[in-house]
């Protein structure tokens, strides 16, 4: 028999992920890839895959309960349910972490500020509004223009000494202001502060409106961005904790609502 | 006025056209039998439904004959109509033709041509979807009458008062503005009175000249009495909500709204929101509720999203979430008891200072507070909308003292009351899925 008892898949707008978890609920297996336009064959692979590194039968994965949240959550045609990532991620926090507080993801294509309570439910959410400012895509587009490689980029931005101001919170726009400031003869690490200082101050306003209930938790890919951490920081006065995976929480939270709901038809 | 064209009217409206309306409102109520909505989940539309249609059918079909019969005027939807009304004018409400546009998809040309016109997109659509009809011609019920009177009231938004100049500019036809004043608490005599002298010394008089006549008491208090029994009547139908299941939602009241807006002061809408009411009354006899097993009821904060109406109402009746009531359609029946027949001038000064965009957020907090408890709410949803700054503003602090207060989840969920390019389809989806999981009915 598999360890594995119920499985996460979170088909974010930028990176897809999977989740396996055993009867406890404990995460062991988990796999990450940049989210594939054709997303049933990519969820396809990840099966195969899981079952081949697990050493599962066909047989067995029909019997493992599948959750799948996300963008692409509706194309995921083995989950027995689709929730949104909201759920997920509160829940996949709540769990790594074992207490509530308030939980900022910042995803590829959207950001989301979700106050989470004691005993693990969503108490209120708020997410980026229409448009990509505030962010991955925001970092990410920028890194691209100024040729600096995504993953080096907090480092340098925490590296400037002093930083210049970007007024657009637009994505298309921020990259003209950075175009033009690059033709003024400005250094790439104070734009690159500037940039990081323009999504915060977009993530703080988010926390604002729904009120801050410590902790603050961070998750999603733009946690590997230091200096995303640290100003984030410095802009709330409060310490960010991670959970041990940040950018697994949606599917792990999945993963887990899968684990429940077979413990409940129990 | 002249005879050919009251001839015109009285044959293609009078007889031709109300013959044909009500033959077609009679085909109409024999396919309502069987007619359902997007969704299975939702109760069948209101048999009243085919009068609806009848009622805003005839009246823009009036208004193609109108011209050269009876004078026109384009009124401000918190407007003084009933004066407009006893001076016999024929009235068009810029604001819901351009509604109705929205929810016929047919908003989205007139708005662009407005654009190129060279109006900001930040403008309010209706006033882009209206100025675009105003500046082409087109309009999705056929031709619009040309006005003679413009009455911009500002008790709704400061906006009106610069929409309403354009249109001065594009009509060239006198332009009466009310001037409402803020209400914080209670409307201070001075501006009852402030607003009375407006009415007497400024509308009065102009209404009289462009129609040639002068305003009868008589006919004036007959009008106000209709205005009140049909605010009456449509707040009773509104407070039939509180039942559950509710028997009504909003989307039925979206639909069924446009007679008290823009037939105020009409015998007809009197009888036809009686009407309303007796059929909304027999459902709640029968047990009948707006959505199959209802399971949460959720509060409706701002204008509708019109291009948005039927795919919302079927998403939320398949997870057995039904919307009894929204401060918006509660606006035109909240100031039912302020109508007072005998006091004639002071009593609409007095309504019309008094409407929920003419009062401090408090104010529409205290209306939403009342209706969470009145109508038994599990959450509420704040529509932020682009197009409606009055409207949205405080709408973060109210939605926080709603949850803090009542510990039901509220989301603020931004679209526009018609631009569609203000409305992102998969991001308002995915907030109204976290939403409806956050009351555990997804």
């Amino acid at each position: 028999m598999s360890r594995v008892k119920a499985i996460g898949i979170d088909v974010g707008s930028t990176t897809a992920k999977i989740v396996a978890v055993d009867e406890n609920g404990e995460m062991i297996w988990r796999y990450i890839e940049p989210t594939d336009p054709r997303i049933e064959d990519q969820v396809d692979r990840f099966l195969e895959k899981l079952k081949e590194e697990l050493s599962i039968s066909d047989e067995e994965l029909k019997k493992i309960p599948i959750v799948a949240t996300g963008y692409g959550r509706k194309l995921v045609h083995q989950a027995k349910k689709k929730l949104t990532e909201i759920t997920c991620h509160a829940k996949g926090v709540y769990k790594s972490l074992g207490h509530g507080g308030t939980l900022v993801d910042i995803g590829g294509q959207d950001s989301k500020v979700i106050v989470i309570s004691n005993d693990g439910k969503v108490v209120d959410f708020t997410m980026n509004d229409k448009c990509a400012a505030g962010t991955g895509r925001f970092l990410e587009n920028t890194a691209m223009r100024m040729k600096v490689p995504l993953d080096k980029m907090g480092e340098l931005a925490l590296s400037a000494p002093e930083e210049v101001k970007i007024s657009s919170v637009c994505t298309v726009f921020a990259e003209s202001e950075i175009i033009s400031m690059i033709a003024h003869g400005v250094a790439v690490e104070p734009i690159l502060k500037g940039l990081h200082r323009g999504l915060i101050s977009r993530i703080v306003a988010m926390i604002r409106s729904v009120g801050l209930t410590p902790p603050l938790m961070l998750s999603g890919g733009v946690v590997k961005n230091p200096a995303v951490r640290k100003m984030l920081e410095e802009a709330t006065g409060q310490k960010v904790i991670l959970p041990e995976y940040p950018q697994f929480m949606g599917a792990y939270g999945a993963a887990l609502i899968a684990l429940e709901s077979t413990k409940s038809e129990n | 006025m002249k005879l050919i064209d009251t001839i015109k009217y009285r044959l293609t409206v009078d007889v031709a056209g109300r013959a044909f309306l009500r033959y077609e409102r009679f085909l109409n109520a024999r396919r309502l039998k069987n007619a359902r909505f997007k969704s299975e989940n939702l109760a069948p539309p209101l048999r009243i439904s085919a009068w609806t249609k009848e009622l805003i059918s005839l009246h823009y079909f009036r208004g193609r004959y109108v011209e050269g019969h009876q004078p026109v005027a384009y009124v401000t939807s918190g407007g003084p109509v009933e004066i407009l009304k006893a001076l016999g004018y024929y009235v068009i409400y810029p604001e819901n033709h351009a509604a109705l546009a929205g929810a016929r998809h047919a908003q989205m040309e007139l708005i662009q041509s407005a654009e190129e016109f060279g109006f900001s997109q930040d403008i309010c659509s209706y006033v882009r979807t209206d100025l675009g009809t105003a500046l082409t011609g087109k309009t999705p019920v056929g031709k619009l009458p040309k006005p003679d009177l413009l009455l911009a009231c500002t008790n709704i938004c400061q906006t009106v008062l610069h929409w309403y100049r354009v249109l001065q500019k594009i009509f060239n036809v006198p332009l009466v503005v009310i001037d409402t004043p803020f209400v914080y608490t209670e409307a201070p005599p001075h501006a009852v009175e402030y607003v009375k002298k407006q009415l007497e010394n400024e509308l009065i008089p102009v209404a009289e000249r462009v129609a040639g006549r002068t305003l009868k008491e008589k006919k004036f208090k007959e009008v106000v009495k209709y205005s009140k029994d049909a605010t009456e009547l449509w707040l009773e139908i509104l407070n039939m909500g509180r039942h559950i299941p509710t028997p009504i939602s909003i989307f039925d009241q979206f639909i069924h709204m446009a007679p008290i807006v823009e037939m105020r002061g009409d015998k007809v809408t009197v009888d036809f929101y009686y009407a309303m009411l007796k059929e909304v009354k027999e459902r709640v006899k029968k047990g009948i509720g707006s959505v199959k097993n209802e399971k949460k009821r959720v509060l409706w904060d701002n204008l509708p999203v019109w291009y948005k109406l039927s795919r919302l109402a079927a998403e939320l009746a398949d997870r057995g979430v039904s919307m009894p009531i929204s401060t918006y359609t509660y606006a035109w029946g909240e100031l039912a008891p302020l109508i007072d027949i005998e006091r004639g001038m002071e009593s609409m000064a007095r309504v019309y200072l008094y409407p929920i965009l003419n009062r401090g957020t408090g104010h529409k907090l205290e209306v939403m507070r009342q209706m969470v408890k009145d109508f038994k709410l599990d959450g509420v949803i704040l529509h932020s909308d682009r197009s409606c700054k009055p409207y949205s503003i405080g709408q973060v602090p109210q939605r926080n003292k709603l949850m803090e207060e009542f510990g039901i989840p509220a989301l603020l969920l931004e679209a526009d009351h018609n631009d569609e390019r203000a409305f992102s389809e998969e991001q308002v989806a995915s907030r109204i899925a976290s939403f409806l999981e956050m009351m555990e009915v997804a």
